[in-house]
């Protein structure tokens, strides 16, 4: 881990040139890195080598994996649609460790807590490092210096912006199918564990080697609808189970019932009214945590109020947009994630309900995409600095304990809002400057804090379009000073080691900064 | 809560702990201070919070002792209301003033005596991580609560604690009470709390003017002691028939009585009956309660409604509570607080005649005119004040702005 230099970014930030054994250039401004080349591309396969009568199937995971010739040092793809229910890619990661297999390298599109079993394989040699988000026990595991390779953190938008430069060669995919037919059509709204879009998994079934679907629903072909193409899908595996059903999808989604993030809400949906962002044809993008659903449910009453009506909405869908598209207050739901009970029954029934993938709503490497055609998005963070740049990945203590997700694709929108208490128990969330970038703060508009409003000084048409509200705007630096005075001070600085244990990409394949190992 | 002589503990730990911590102390004969340190934010504060340790202890003269602190992002004024108390409960003399430094405001010229309070949030004294946001809700009024909302173990604890909320925490604009206990642990109450200056004392069970005056001497005596002039207003919470029927006496008890309040909950369970969504069984003790205060010139402030989940009942109960006279009531979660000013909030109608009423004062002023009449009808004097104090409060709370009081007709599309 020692054969790279450092530079210093256009953030500001030390990067390493070489990341587990790949050159990578440095962030260079927003906009500013030009891609040149053509895109990577699967082998050419041909259908003298498919069954004529499309049966794919195989009696399991294992005979899979040896048949698309998993060797040492592969790099084996893995989705996160069912979440923390998800059955298939430690299993996976385990019946390769049986095979005797080393050094693979973790391509998830995200990890949950269910996926702490990986830190086992990694400690037995069978996992080399994870390029992919990092949460928890993994984050915590990467943040102690413990994982052999550099974690390489992306968007979901960076991710299929990796496979598809070639950046990322995924060798096999291995897709969670809720729903599949013998030759691999499939799909994540139908079926047992039903989870709604399969969008994570498209780069995948398009340009890996090898592509293996595994159901717990097969139904005779043809499986409607197909996100996932047969076509491009090698092998199919009829399981018992994919996943836990209950940690797939929440029962119901619950709104905070917290009154400082209710309030961090009510101002969000306020801001976006009396910006005039809320008026007919309007799109916003607001996920599933607790401020973005409580401001859901705010504008929905300002919107009723107004007599206004959004074009479309952006998910993370829940039953709370599922709501607002069936009283008619938005004319269609373009949905990434799907994470309710009533949201999975809305994708499969509703034709405005429609799923996306992270090439349509993220990637920053095609001829445009709907993240910057959204008006308003209300993204959370874990800190927030004086210059408006965010941190979603690390804590101030430094520990990397967050993958990305659309985080960043989503700062393109036309108003990026961050939601976010200004302290979290006695831990600043405005801060001087942030532990790790994850967002550069000129795409960050606004950040709303139960302190007040502080909006960046860069969006002169924003601070404009609210003179004169009873909003309490508020300089940044102001809410962060007064908060200091609460707390106690600035806090410490957290103490790291002079030795990166990840790297954070941006959208553009370029990176924006390193996570160092933590002290003790 | 004090273990064997010597050793001492306050405050709580676990898991579902926020913003508090747990400290045990044990004084020794020498060693110095040992202090073991756990905390959810050691990595950015961990040097602070020894510090802060430190100098508490310097303050209370104590050099030999061992302290073990279990912290879940305590606040630093909350960690040293943890340490006194420990070491207060230790069983040793612990004469020294540990107070924090006083960081907020507390408004020297105190409060008026007739000022809004349509709202008034109650916040469990021994449980600080309440305190830190409420002014950011916009209540007319926080109570920092030492009786019913804390443990009979933990009054020591908790009037430490709200004594030093008193001094460190930020309530905006929101008036700053503390409901005492009853009798002698009230008065106890009163000598932590008074130095620190808090607009108002709740003073609960009352039945008798007696109590009243008790609670007053106590806050005189007090006062007199350290010079303190700012008026503290009281609020006695009349909780049985024979508080209600005593209202009046009570009201007139002291000077310094602003406002009566009744607990309804109390009250009903004092008379045997069911407490109801409607309120039909309080609608006397009520009534009474808006007398009595009128008749002693103080605000008549209404109990608070339990259901935090039905927000329509809220509202509607505090109308019909304004409709009765009261001018506000409690409030127990800060959601409720917005449905609240809404209810107590004149309607646009009734606003609007206000306006026209004070806008033909004027003019009758202007004119030299004795009688002010508005079209055929003549407007009495009273009639003129009420409009006044409507229109002064409902600019006051952001209904109306500064231009549009005195400008008459022209009112009628400013009103939001």
């Amino acid at each position: 881990m020692t054969d790279f230099g450092f530079v210093q970014n256009a953030a500001g930030r030390k990067v390493p040139t070489v990341v587990n054994g790949k050159p990578q250039p440095p962030f260079q401004g927003v906009g500013a890195f030009q891609p040149s080349g053509s895109k990577a591309a699967p082998p050419i396969r041909s259908c003298q080598d498919y069954p004529a009568d499309g049966d794919k199937r195989l009696p399991d995971l294992r005979t899979a994996l040896e048949r698309c010739g998993l060797r040492d040092g592969m790099t084996l793809s893995s989705h996160h649609h069912l979440r923390n229910g998800d059955r298939v890619a430690l299993e996976a990661l385990q019946v390769a460790g049986e095979l005797g297999v080393k050094d693979l390298i973790w391509f998830p599109s995200a990890s949950f807590p269910c996926h702490e079993p990986v830190i086992d394989l990694m400690n037995q040699g069978v996992v080399h490092h994870i390029e992919g988000s990092m949460n928890g026990p993994l984050g915590r595991y990467t943040s102690q210096g413990e994982m052999r390779g550099l974690g390489v953190l992306r968007s979901h938008g960076g991710r299929w912006q990796a496979i598809q430069d070639g950046d990322v060669h995924i060798d096999i995919a291995v897709i969670a199918a809720p729903t599949a037919d013998p030759f691999g059509n499939a799909n994540g709204s139908h079926g047992p564990s039903a989870c709604g879009s399969l969008g994570f998994a498209l780069a995948d079934s398009i340009y890996a080697d090898h592509v293996i679907v595994v159901t717990d629903n097969l139904v005779p072909f043809p499986c409607i609808p197909w996100q996932i193409q047969g076509n491009n899908v090698d092998y199919v595996v009829e399981v018992d189970s994919i996943g836990d059903p209950s940690k797939i999808v929440s029962g119901t989604t619950q709104i905070t019932k917290s009154p400082d993030r209710l309030l961090i809400a009510e101002y969000v949906a306020r801001f976006v009214r009396d910006a005039g962002i809320m008026k007919d044809g309007f799109s916003f993008q607001a996920g599933a945590g607790g401020i973005a659903l409580a401001f859901a449910q705010f504008l929905k009453e300002m919107m009723k109020d107004a007599g206004v009506k959004a074009r479309f909405v952006r998910g993370g869908s829940t039953q709370y947009l599922v709501e607002m598209m069936e009283e008619g207050l938005t004319d269609y739901i373009l949905d990434g994630q799907t994470f309710d009970l009533a949201a999975v029954e809305s994708i499969a029934t509703h034709p405005h309900h429609i799923p996306t993938s992270p090439f349509t709503s993220y990637n920053y490497h095609g001829k445009g995409n709907f993240a910057s055609m959204v008006d308003a998005v209300v993204l959370g963070a874990t800190e927030v600095d004086v210059n408006f740049n965010g941190n979603v990945n690390t804590h101030s203590d430094g520990v990397l304990l967050h993958g990305i997700g659309g985080w960043q694709n989503c700062l393109f929108s036309a108003c990026t809002i961050l939601a976010v208490p200004a302290v979290r128990d006695r831990i600043p969330v405005l801060v001087e400057e942030v532990t790790t970038i994850t967002g550069p703060g000129e795409l960050i508009d606004v950040v709303v804090t139960e302190r007040g409003i502080a909006i960046n000084p860069l969006r002169t048409d924003l601070l404009d379009a609210v003179e004169g509200s009873d909003l309490p705007i508020r300089p940044i630096q102001e809410i962060k000073e007064e908060v200091e005075s609460i707390i106690g001070g600035k806090p410490e600085a957290p103490q790291l080691i002079d030795r990166p244990v990840a790297v954070i990409k941006w959208v553009d394949g370029t990176v924006l900064d390193t996570v160092w190992q933590i002290a003790d | 809560m004090a273990g064997h002589a010597g050793t001492g503990e306050a405050g709580r730990r676990g898991s579902d702990v926020r913003s508090d911590c747990w400290i045990a102390v044990e004084i020794a004969e020498g060693g110095g201070i040992q202090l073991e340190l756990a905390s959810k934010v050691k990595a950015l504060y961990g040097r602070s919070i020894r510090e802060g340790i430190r100098e508490t202890l310097a303050a209370l003269d104590i050099e030999n002792v061992r302290i073990q602190v279990d912290d879940q992002g305590a606040l630093p004024w909350m960690i040293q209301a943890r340490l006194e108390a420990a070491l207060r409960r230790t069983g040793i003399d612990v004469s020294g003033d540990a107070r924090p430094e006083a960081r907020a405001n507390p408004r020297p010229e105190g409060t008026a005596k007739d000022r809004l309070r349509r709202s008034r949030l109650y916040l469990p004294g021994n449980e600080p991580k309440f305190a830190v946001n409420a002014g950011l809700h916009g209540p007319d009024g926080v109570i920092l609560d030492l009786e019913d909302s804390v443990h009979p173990n933990e009054k020591d604890a908790a009037r430490i604690m709200v004594r030093n909320a008193l001094r460190c925490v930020d309530f905006g604009q929101s008036e700053r009470m503390v409901r005492i206990n009853q009798g002698e642990m009230g008065l106890e109450d009163l000598a932590a709390v008074v130095p620190e200056g808090p607009e108002m004392i709740l003073i609960p069970k009352v039945e008798t003017s007696a109590q009243v005056e008790q609670v007053q001497a106590g806050i005189d005596s007090i006062q007199k002691a350290r010079e303190l002039a700012q008026p503290i207003w009281l609020m006695p919470i009349l909780e049985s028939a024979q508080g209600v029927e005593n209202a009046l006496h009570i009201a007139l008890a002291s000077p310094f009585v602003a406002a009566l309040t009744i607990r309804l909950e109390d009250y009903t369970a004092d008379l045997g009956v069911v407490k109801t969504p409607e309120g039909t069984e309080s609608l006397w003790a009520r009534s009474r309660l808006v007398h009595a205060a009128r008749a002693a010139g103080v605000q008549a402030i209404d109990s608070v409604y339990g259901d935090v989940a039905d927000e329509e009942g809220l509202l509607s109960w505090g109308k019909g509570s304004r409709a009765m006279g009261c001018q506000g009531m409690g409030c127990i979660h800060p959601r409720q607080i917005r449905t609240i000013h809404e209810a107590f909030a004149p309607g646009a109608e009734e606003l609007q005649k206000a306006l026209r009423i004070v806008e033909a004062f004027r003019e009758a002023e202007e004119k030299g005119l004795g009688v002010v009449s508005l079209g055929t009808k003549m407007i009495d004097r009273p009639v003129v004040l009420r409009a006044r104090k409507l229109v002064e409060q409902a600019r006051a709370t952001g209904l109306i702005s500064d231009s549009d009081a005195g400008q008459g007709d022209d009112g009628e599309e400013e009103v939001k």
